[in-house]
């Protein structure tokens, strides 16, 4: 418990690192938003009033005091180009986004791990196919992947109409047969890189003297393998289908674009073509955090598996 | 593993990775035709001995506009790994090696950083700096210094304990002495395969943002940009797409091969 505390107050002070860092960038780099806003023949009367609109005129550090308060209520400010509030621009996105990383995760979660356990269990022909082509597919960009589905069963074979989205309030489940295939672009080089790590794991631990013992005492390889060498091989692995969960959502900024599917991602693609800064740096922000919690809930679950890591 | 197993991946990568970057030094200074010049008698052409991979929807040859993306990618990830390598070095090295306050203060931020995807940091440099090679070279390399950084660190905090150090110093060599005379030879069986899976992230990353249209932009040619424009023409120059892809996968192939078997050398 007191470990969890400590790596709840780390969990905090990494978001807030990562608020201020963005805030930083953001209010520094792109000079005066004033003049993206009024152009660069407004007056200086405008300009000012502007600024005091924009809060622009108090310190650094009020201002992202507010903006921070305000972010963890859900205000996320108002959008330069489209002048409504961001948060409101977020909402049905954010839905999409999530179904989508969701399906994806169930994939590779589902895939990922019976093939791991399999292909050390097995060994032989089997173990060196899913080698062989686990190290081709980890190779192969989740967009291209992405493009080549909608060629297979968009265009040639009809199983989905590319560019066809329904939105998740609508249908639910038409929705979630759009997003497999988006979802399976994301998650194939990450079933190769889970089933590789799950393997490897596996495989280490097989070498170890408690393995030995084990079948010295009569138990059989594969009984060993399920009762004892699984429980210490899966604990690396839940930590890296915590870091999957994170590349799942970058994965999805660009695996959007190929499917035509309006989430997250392509919002913040077309904020940073308009240069929306307050959406940019939202979307960015919630991101980040999104990271960062489930880094956190990751380590948590693998201090339930291994106690040893309790002690450090 | 058997040795005969491990000395293959090193020859199919250093094999794929060679050809790969025969075609991209190449496509420097030399293509079949030029990779711009349009020919309206030619659209659509399928691949023949005229056309290795076909002709695009302005029957440009695909082979040439291949071999100019390649060098593209190929010196975007190049420099992105040059740039992030040797400032995370550095960073890592001091941090490591001297440890203290900075060295917990700069870890704090640095996992910070990789709290954000590398796409994501880089697509926020990308609109904070604005389009073309060059940001994207920056914004990437600047993303993927925390990486670097980390591991170099780490190793660089082991060796820091170790007898040779000590030695070195009662020798009266100076800091800066051991750490790059001294210590970062010794790292190298690690530094070399993070190397190798940077420039296979900044592969991706370039190709992923020109295909999202920030990175890369015409008339500069790269492989992610080449994606994005056949992917219209999906139904009637297939080979435009496919041969793309393939060239992005054999390109990041060849070097993670590469890079497992630098790993299973090292061992």
């Amino acid at each position: 418990m007191k470990h969890a505390a400590k790596k709840l107050g780390l969990m905090l002070l990494t978001m807030l690192i990562v608020s201020f860092l963005a805030f930083l960038a953001f209010q520094i780099i792109p000079g005066d938003p004033t003049n993206t806003l009024l152009g660069s023949e407004a007056t200086p009367e405008r300009v000012a009033a502007l600024r005091a609109e924009l809060g622009l005129d108090r310190p650094f550090f009020v201002r992202y005091f507010d903006w921070i308060t305000d972010f963890v209520q859900g205000d996320f400010g108002k959008s330069y180009s489209y002048s409504m509030p961001v948060a409101d621009m977020l909402s049905g996105k954010l839905a999409v986004t999530l179904l989508l990383a969701a399906i994806s995760f169930l994939l590779t979660v589902i895939v990922s791990i019976p093939l791991g356990i399999l292909s050390a269990d097995c060994g032989g022909w089997f173990d060196r196919i899913v080698t062989v082509l686990g190290q081709v597919t980890m190779a192969v960009p989740p967009f291209f992947i992405g493009i080549l589905l909608t060629y297979l069963f968009g265009i040639t074979l009809h199983w989905f109409t590319p560019g066809e989205f329904v939105s998740p309030g609508v249908d639910f489940w038409a929705s979630a047969g759009y997003l497999v295939f988006p979802a399976a672009a994301i998650a194939l080089p990450r079933i190769a890189m889970t089933v590789k790590m799950l393997r490897s794991g596996i495989m280490g631990e097989l070498n170890k003297d408690y393995v030995r013992t084990s079948h010295s005492r009569g138990n059989t390889r594969r009984a060993t393998l399920y009762r004892h060498v699984l429980r210490n091989a899966v604990v690396p692995t839940v930590a890296f289908l915590a870091m999957t969960i994170a590349d799942i959502v970058a994965g999805s900024v660009v695996v959007e674009q190929v499917f035509a599917i309006p989430g997250l991602g392509r919002l913040l693609l077309s904020s940073i073509s308009n240069r929306d800064y307050p959406v940019v740096q939202a979307i960015i922000v919630m991101m980040a955090f999104w990271v960062v919690l489930v880094n956190f809930v990751a380590d948590l679950i693998n201090q339930r598996l291994d106690p040893r890591l309790r002690l450090q | 593993m058997s040795e005969r197993r491990r000395n293959l991946y090193l020859r199919v990568g250093l094999a794929i990775t060679g050809v790969i970057t025969l075609l991209a030094v190449l496509g420097c200074f030399w293509t079949p035709y030029d990779p711009s010049a349009m020919n309206s008698a030619e659209m659509y052409a399928s691949p023949s001995l005229r056309h290795l991979f076909g002709t695009d929807n302005f029957g440009r040859d695909v082979f040439s506009r291949v071999m100019k993306g390649v060098s593209t990618t190929y010196l975007i990830s190049l420099a992105t790994v040059a740039l992030g390598a040797a400032v995370g070095v550095v960073v890592g090295a001091l941090t490591g090696y001297f440890g203290g306050v900075i060295d917990d203060i700069l870890m704090r931020v640095n996992d910070a950083v990789t709290a954000f995807p590398s796409i994501l940091l880089a697509l926020v440099f990308i609109s904070l700096l604005g389009f073309g090679k060059y940001n994207v070279i920056l914004a990437l390399g600047v993303a993927f210094i925390p990486s670097y950084a980390r591991v170099v660190r780490s190793e660089f905090a082991r060796h820091r304990e170790m007898n040779y150090v000590k030695s070195a110093h009662l020798m009266g060599a100076t800091h800066r002495r051991i750490m790059f005379v001294h210590i970062l030879p010794n790292t190298r069986a690690v530094i070399l395969p993070t190397l190798v899976i940077g420039f296979n992230n900044a592969v991706l990353a370039e190709a992923s943002m020109s295909y999202l249209g920030i990175g890369v932009r015409s008339p500069d040619v790269s492989l992610g940009y080449m994606l994005s424009e056949s992917q219209s023409y999906m139904s009637s120059a297939p080979w435009y797409v496919l041969c793309t892809g393939m060239t992005i996968v054999l390109l990041i192939l060849g070097f993670s091969l590469v890079g497992e078997g630098l790993q299973q050398e090292g061992r």
